[in-house]
């Protein structure tokens, strides 16, 4: 009987047996029920904030989002720098099926060369996981609709939006207004020392030149926050939070587009620069470099091919107008003549005969004016109207380089002029100490000589000579010239304030009356400006500039190449108008096109005649020299025929 | 006294179907919350809802015929179901099926099948039927035979591998013997041993991958995207859900999917996230209530055979909700143990109500044995 081993057991005991460990046995679960809300109470109570936080901080990520670049408009309202948008192919690798199978297909239909492909793979390494890498970075609407048509049979592969920057005059303002370009690793360094960086977490490109570089601060505008909640994919489940950025400010120019359409239309591809400013306040109204490019091409990136072909040519990245360093020549001779006339080393009567020649006791080289047979009786005015170039020499030997370079440093010659570009060169102002400094050589007295006619070692950049221009048609107010005129306050613009140097005081300010009176009869008279300027319906001034290149040495960055394939003159001429009341002041520069009054002279006219195309302007009289000047020598006249 | 009233009043619907009130209510409302649970965790998919009560449908249904066998049926047939399943456990190691890297399923065509699953219920009840045989407490040899009837499945299972399994089952025949009367030096002695044989085990016996888990639980943050991912996400969710849980649906590291094995076995993590420590305290309640229900039926239960297998699967129940929620929380090391009756899933549930069936059997059976 299997119940037999029962029957003899002790059943009372081994219950009581039983109950006693079943007691235990409950006390155990109990101290392990004990253990886990122990350890719970630890987790859920005691570090509930802790795990708050790491709750949220897989759940909740921000994203930046990029500010709208601020608009830029020239001086009448018209849009020179706009948004807009382009579209790029993105692909997250971990999402497609087959990588490189989705990558030959798309190659296929979008037509991607190796090089494309070669790039994903080395953007590829470098994005996080679950990113996006851009395969296409710029697709044309076509290539969005053959896309989009068939983006069901790829998966993890999206077309996305942003806004671009878009110059719609192309190359005419290319050296005003730079470009913005994807931001490099300079950038980025630069941005994280300044402490922006948090500011371009979501932008993507960053003014590289230009006023796009210049005001970079104020276009940008401030980044935006957006505070999402995000699965474990990293995909955006929905919005929590959205703080909008700031746009960037849109700013106006002083700058006429139409003005500089017509500089690029005057230059036809020609190398060379026209700047032209306005003397009330500073104002750039125009300032074009020939050759320009386009700068379109750089805000997608440039290829290496156009890219190379932009260095091989005459240098259109370079900005002739504020980075050519060029012999102001004749140009400045009304600025010299003023020197001279403050000095009293001459009168406005001092006369000298110019017979063709000029030469110094014991030195045996002989200085020549530009006319073999000379321009026979001169004085200052005379000498200004028809670019005498011995009256100068004279003149400036009397002077001396001391004076004249102290004098002429005062029209800031030889240092920056402060405009709102950083791509500006500074020139030459020679004297003994910097001659000293750069070559190492004493100041012979030759030197100085030549500098009366505004060669020698004497380099400005035409933005700089447009300045000094201005100071002497301000009669020694000096502007800093500016591109931008203010910003846009809905719909208000707020100007931005005119900026002044400490002004030049003459002791005679008769002397300004001079000097103008001799430019206007460059124009007027019978001076080298006349044929240029014949028939404008608005009464200008000006001076002619021929500059030699041979045998002088410049800034060795820009005419190394230049003077070994061009030694030809170039063609200069600064004016301005209307002369009673200037409006505007420019200098043109005309490399190695030869004489200033027949090749620059002309685009000056050409610059002036629009500028003033909807303006009219009483008859005009030809004014006779101003009471004191002597009369016009016979000889005079027969060489203004 | 409670026995003699139930005894002298007409037998109640669920008497009349060997059913336990008592602990069916703890049962159906862990299921409950199961339900809830997995609604949560699974994104709020009807389907597994579906599937899960099916399952739950199906698993109820095999409690209440267990519960229908009398006691004295399993008492007998102990034997038979341990041998079949030794049986099972070494055809699996040689005809087995493999998946993750481990053979633990027998194809049977329609259907495959873990052994491991039988001898969940099959070694606590070899061992109960072979201990009461003799007065109790049981003699050294007789705890030896005990110990050896425990270590052939247990060695068996952990060859497949399986460690967490073969642990588990272990600790049911484990308890069954404690349970007996197992001395207590004995078991100081096998506490002395089992620390011994851990570095043996560490060694020679553990395969890399369950190492790794134990550095893993040792320390998660060495690897947080990796090994260490599942369970640093893991007590990230039960903390963040703080005293009273950020509300039903509303665990955002469930709902975004950082929280791995969501509806199987870290749902104990989506609860806590959920209904926070007063959740986790009101769960551990149930748990609590159907442990003490259980081990009341053990301690009420007629002979020693019933008593010592009441109380081994009720024992077992909780090791297995301790060894869950201690893996999930981070006091013990990840083993694929779910949470009993709440976690979704099909196998261990079966088995595990198979077990409260013979529980309801003991508790409800007691008249049709005749008593001395």
């Amino acid at each position: 009987m299997p119940s037999k081993r029962i029957l003899i057991k002790d059943h009372t005991a081994e219950a009581n047996l039983f109950a006693w460990r079943s007691l235990i046995g409950i006390l155990v679960v109990f101290a392990m029920i004990a253990m886990v809300l122990i350890n719970l109470y630890y987790l859920q109570i005691s570090s509930y904030e802790d795990y708050q936080t790491r709750s949220n901080g897989n759940r909740i990520k921000v994203l930046p989002v990029a500010p709208n670049r601020g608009l830029i408009y020239d001086r009448n309202g018209k849009l020179l720098a706009e948004n807009r948008p382009v579209f790029s192919l993105q692909v997250i690798p971990e999402e497609t099926k087959n990588l490189n199978l989705t990558l030959a297909r798309l190659s296929v239909l979008l037509e991607i060369d190796d090089e494309g492909i070669a790039d994903f793979h080395a953007d590829m390494k470098r994005i996080r996981r679950f990113k996006p890498v851009t395969l296409i970075n710029r697709l044309t609407p076509e290539e969005v609709a053959i896309f989009s048509a068939k983006q069901h049979l790829y998966p993890g592969v999206s077309v996305e939006a942003r806004l671009a920057r878009y110059y719609p005059y192309g190359s005419a303002l290319t050296h005003v207004l730079g470009y913005v370009a994807k931001i490099n690793k300079q950038d980025l360094q630069k941005l994280s020392m300044a402490g922006f960086e948090a500011n371009y977490a979501a932008t993507y490109d960053i003014g590289k030149r230009g006023i796009e570089k210049y005001h970079e601060e104020l276009l940008h505008g401030e980044v935006g926050y957006q505070e999402v909640e995000v699965n474990n994919q990293g995909r955006i489940i929905r919005t929590l939070d959205f703080n909008p950025p700031v746009p960037g400010q849109d700013i106006v120019l002083n700058i006429d587009v139409e003005l500089q359409l017509a500089a690029e239309k005057a230059f036809a591809g020609e190398r060379g620069s026209i700047v032209a400013m306005d003397p009330t306040d500073g104002g750039v109204l125009a300032l074009y470099s020939s050759p320009s490019y386009d700068p379109n091409l750089f805000v997608h990136g440039i290829s290496s091919k156009n890219y190379k072909k932009l260095l091989k040519s005459d240098r259109p990245l370079f900005n002739r107008a504020t980075q050519g360093q060029y012999p102001p020549a004749s140009t400045v001779k009304p600025l010299l003549a003023l020197a001279g006339l403050e000095a009293e080393v001459i009168t406005p009567e001092t006369q000298i005969n110019d017979y063709g020649k000029y030469q110094l006791k014991n030195v045996a080289r002989v200085w020549r004016d530009h006319t073999p047979w000379g321009h026979g009786l001169v004085n200052v005015t005379k000498a200004i109207e028809v670019s005498c170039d011995i009256y100068f020499y004279d003149m400036a030997y009397k002077l001396g380089i001391d004076r004249i370079s102290e004098s002429m440093g005062e029209f800031g010659f030889g240092d920056y002029t402060g405009i709102d570009l950083h791509e500006e060169a500074d020139g030459i102002m020679p004297s003994r100490g910097i001659i000293k400094a750069l070559y190492n050589r004493p100041w012979y007295i030759g030197d100085t000589i030549n500098i009366g006619i505004g060669q020698s070692y004497w380099t400005t950049t035409p933005m700089q000579l447009t300045q000094a221009i201005t100071t002497l048609v301000n009669k020694g107010k000096r502007i800093i010239p500016q591109v931008i005129r203010g910003e846009i306050n809905q719909d208000d613009i707020v100007l931005n304030p005119v900026k002044e140097r400490q002004p030049i005081n003459i002791e005679n300010e008769y002397n300004w009356d001079v000097v103008l009176d001799a430019m206007y009869g460059t124009v007027n008279r019978k001076g080298s400006a006349r044929n240029a300027f014949k028939g404008s319906h608005y009464i200008s001034a000006g001076k002619t500039g021929t500059a030699q290149l041979v045998s002088i040495a410049q800034d060795e960055k820009y005419d190394a190449t230049k003077l070994s394939k061009k030694n030809h003159d170039n063609a200069m001429y600064v004016g301005y108008a209307p002369y009673d009341k200037p409006e505007i002041v420019m200098s043109v520069v005309l490399e190695n096109a030869g004489h200033g009054g027949a090749q620059a002279a002309p685009i000056a006219r050409k610059m002036m005649d629009n500028y003033f195309r909807e303006r009219t302007f009483p008859e005009h009289i030809v004014i006779e020299h101003l009471g004191q000047t002597p009369q016009v020598d016979p000889l005079t006249k027969k060489e203004g025929e | 006294m409670l026995r003699t009233k139930l005894e002298t009043n007409q037998p109640s619907f669920l008497n009349r179907i060997h059913c336990d009130g008592i602990l069916l209510s703890g049962l159906l409302l862990l299921m409950a919350v199961g339900l809830i649970t997995i609604y949560s965790a699974g994104g709020q998919d009807i389907a597994l809802i579906q599937r899960q009560i099916i399952r739950l449908g199906i698993a109820l249904s095999v409690m209440l015929v267990v519960a229908q066998i009398p006691p004295l049926a399993y008492q007998k047939l102990s034997i038979y179901f341990y041998i079949i399943g030794i049986a099972m456990l070494i055809a699996v190691l040689i005809i087995g099926v493999s998946s993750k890297g481990a053979q633990r399923w027998l194809d049977m065509g329609v259907t495959r099948f873990q052994p491991s699953e039988i001898m969940k219920l099959a070694l606590p009840m070899m061992v109960a039927w072979y201990i009461s045989r003799f007065n109790l407490p049981p003699k050294l040899w007789q705890i030896l035979v005990g110990l050896a009837l425990v270590a052939v499945p247990t060695l068996l299972i952990a060859r497949q591998p399986d460690l967490g399994t073969s642990l588990l089952i272990a600790s049911s025949g484990v308890f069954a013997l404690f349970l007996a009367g197992m001395s207590w030096s004995f078991i100081s002695f096998i506490a002395v041993a089992v620390s011994a044989f851990t570095p043996i085990m560490w060694f020679f016996l553990m395969k890399d991958y369950q190492k790794q888990r134990v550095l893993t639980f040792l320390n998660p943050e060495s690897d947080p995207l990796g090994s260490g991912y599942h369970i640093i996400q893991s007590q990230i969710a039960i903390g963040s859900g703080g005293a009273q849980g950020k509300g039903w649906l509303q665990g955002t590291q469930s709902q975004l999917e950082f929280l791995p094995e969501r509806h199987t076995d870290f749902i104990f993590a989506v609860f806590s996230e959920e209904f926070g420590f007063l959740g986790v305290v009101g769960l551990l309640a149930i748990y609590a209530f159907i442990v003490i229900r259980g081990m009341l039926i053990a301690v009420r239960a007629q002979d020693a055979f019933c008593k010592i297998l009441a109380g081994s699967i009720t024992l077992t129940f909780f090791v297995y909700v301790f060894v869950n929620m201690g893996m999930v929380s981070g006091i013990l090391p990840v083993v694929g143990v779910p949470l009993p009756l709440v976690s979704y899933g099909g196998t261990s549930m079966v088995t595990l109500l198979a077990g409260f069936g013979i529980l309801m059997a003991i508790s409800t059976q007691k008249r049709i044995m005749s008593r001395v």
